[in-house]
């Protein structure tokens, strides 16, 4: 097998915490190449937040359906026992306790579990849309993010800087070097990935990590 | 007396200075034509209460870039490049509230209740600009943010019959059913041709027609 991209790790370790029938729902980038690496007995039901359970894949050329989009605008298809439904109900599944996790990448997360993630000081105007209701109403929050930034400064730090998506809320930071849980004692270093030793994590990480006793190699 | 009336009659329900919520995710579930209407009539000084700007030709982005709007409240805006400009240039008040709050705050607004209290947003902007107040009960904190009602809804629906009972299709319903009940006036612009009173089952319908003011025959 070809070794595996940085995105692709993280994605493939990310797949191996979900359990069949599970309903989660995926934001752009890294968390929609989940799917692809599900064990073949898994199947869960992706959640778009503008009224699907269900989501599929982008529909083929000529089959799109205009009333049918995902929450990233894509003409999608919609999974055999799926449904649709409105914004109330949508946001009732989000913050009732119903969406087993929500997976999403970030600028900045730190060791208390704050995650910055919609806006950039500076940047460009976009707006939260529902990522804020994701981290606080998902029972499990997974961030998946590249370790550092492109200029090697670290994602993972003491205390976020830019504003926050949610406070207090991430339970997993999946990177291409490490598997680091939010614990009340702060960042608990569970795995490396394979090639990957716990001085280099410790060294790109910009917060204290406590090294579980039974540090393991991430079994991607 | 017949709901169904030209978009010319629709809109002259409209007066400048209204707070108007409109359907859609995307623009998909928001009614083109009235927007297109409005436009032509030189609506201005609107409040608009939406999820999302749509695109610079999509739903809600045209009034945006006709400077009909004095003030929107939405969840993201991130496909309309015009909006920050608007916003810096103090043309155009902007709240960005979270998708589910906004969701909760609209149903608030047309189910009788005194507000929403949620844990989303607790610690961010959106309590740090006073959109959402903290309060103290049940032993902990929430934010409390009060209900929005309009002057007028508009939005698309597939399906309606005379009654103006009304069916969506696929992930056209999103924000259009709370909105139904939380504007003194609703007008829905609808895609099929508009039914008899009794050709649509009731347990099919989606909004009680009880609640539709006037139906817009979308052409083609």
């Amino acid at each position: 097998m070809s070794r595996l991209s940085s995105k692709e790790l993280i994605a493939k370790r990310i797949a191996m915490e979900f359990k069949d029938g599970q309903l989660v729902n995926l934001g752009v980038g890294i968390p929609t190449l989940v799917p692809k690496y599900l064990p073949e007995n898994v199947e869960v039901w992706l959640e778009a937040e503008n009224g699907i359970i269900g989501a599929g894949p982008p529909a083929e050329e000529g089959e799109e359906d205009v009333f049918c989009v995902d929450a990233s605008k894509v003409f999608c298809t919609i999974k055999t026992g799926g449904c649709t439904f409105d914004s109330m109900t949508s946001f009732g599944l989000i913050r009732g306790g119903h969406l087993e996790y929500t997976v999403l990448g970030a600028f900045q997360v730190d060791k208390y579990g704050n995650i910055a993630n919609w806006s950039v000081p500076g940047g460009r105007l976009a707006g939260m849309g529902g990522a804020m209701d994701l981290v606080t109403g998902a029972k499990k929050v997974i961030v998946a993010t590249e370790h550092c930034t492109k200029d090697g400064s670290p994602k993972i730090m003491d205390k976020c800087t830019f504003p926050l998506t949610g406070a207090g809320v991430v339970k997993y930071i999946v990177t291409e070097l490490a598997f680091i849980e939010v614990t009340d004692k702060g960042l608990l270093l569970r795995e490396v990935a394979p090639g990957v030793t716990k001085e280099e994590v410790i060294e790109k990480t910009g917060a204290d990590m406590i090294i579980a006793d039974d540090l393991k190699v991430m079994p991607v | 007396m017949s709901k169904i009336i030209s978009l010319k009659d629709a809109v002259s329900v409209i007066n400048d200075g209204d707070s108007i919520l409109v359907g859609g995710f995307y623009a998909v579930g928001t009614p083109d034509d009235i927007i297109d209407e409005m436009i032509k009539h030189g609506k201005k000084d609107l409040t608009v209460v939406t999820n999302d700007s749509g695109t610079p030709t999509e739903g809600v982005g045209k009034l945006l870039y006709a400077k009909a709007i004095k003030k929107m409240i939405m969840s993201f805006t991130s496909l309309t490049p015009i909006t920050p400009e608007l916003v810096a240039n103090g043309e155009m008040e902007l709240e960005l509230n979270p998708q589910g709050t906004l969701i909760e705050r609209i149903r608030a607004g047309g189910f009788g209740l005194e507000g929403v209290l949620t844990l989303t947003g607790m610690g961010t902007m959106v309590e740090e600009n006073g959109y959402g107040q903290r309060v103290h009960l049940n032993g902990h904190d929430m934010l409390y943010h009060t209900p929005i009602r309009g002057n007028v809804t508009i939005l698309e629906a597939y399906e309606a019959d005379e009654m103006g009972n009304l069916i969506f299709r696929r992930t056209q319903r999103n924000f259009s059913e709370a909105m139904c009940f939380a504007s003194d006036i609703v007008i829905a612009s609808v895609v099929k041709p508009i039914k008899k009173i009794g050709e649509i089952d009731p347990d099919d319908v989606m909004v009680p027609g009880i609640l539709i003011d006037y139906l817009v025959q979308q052409e083609g």
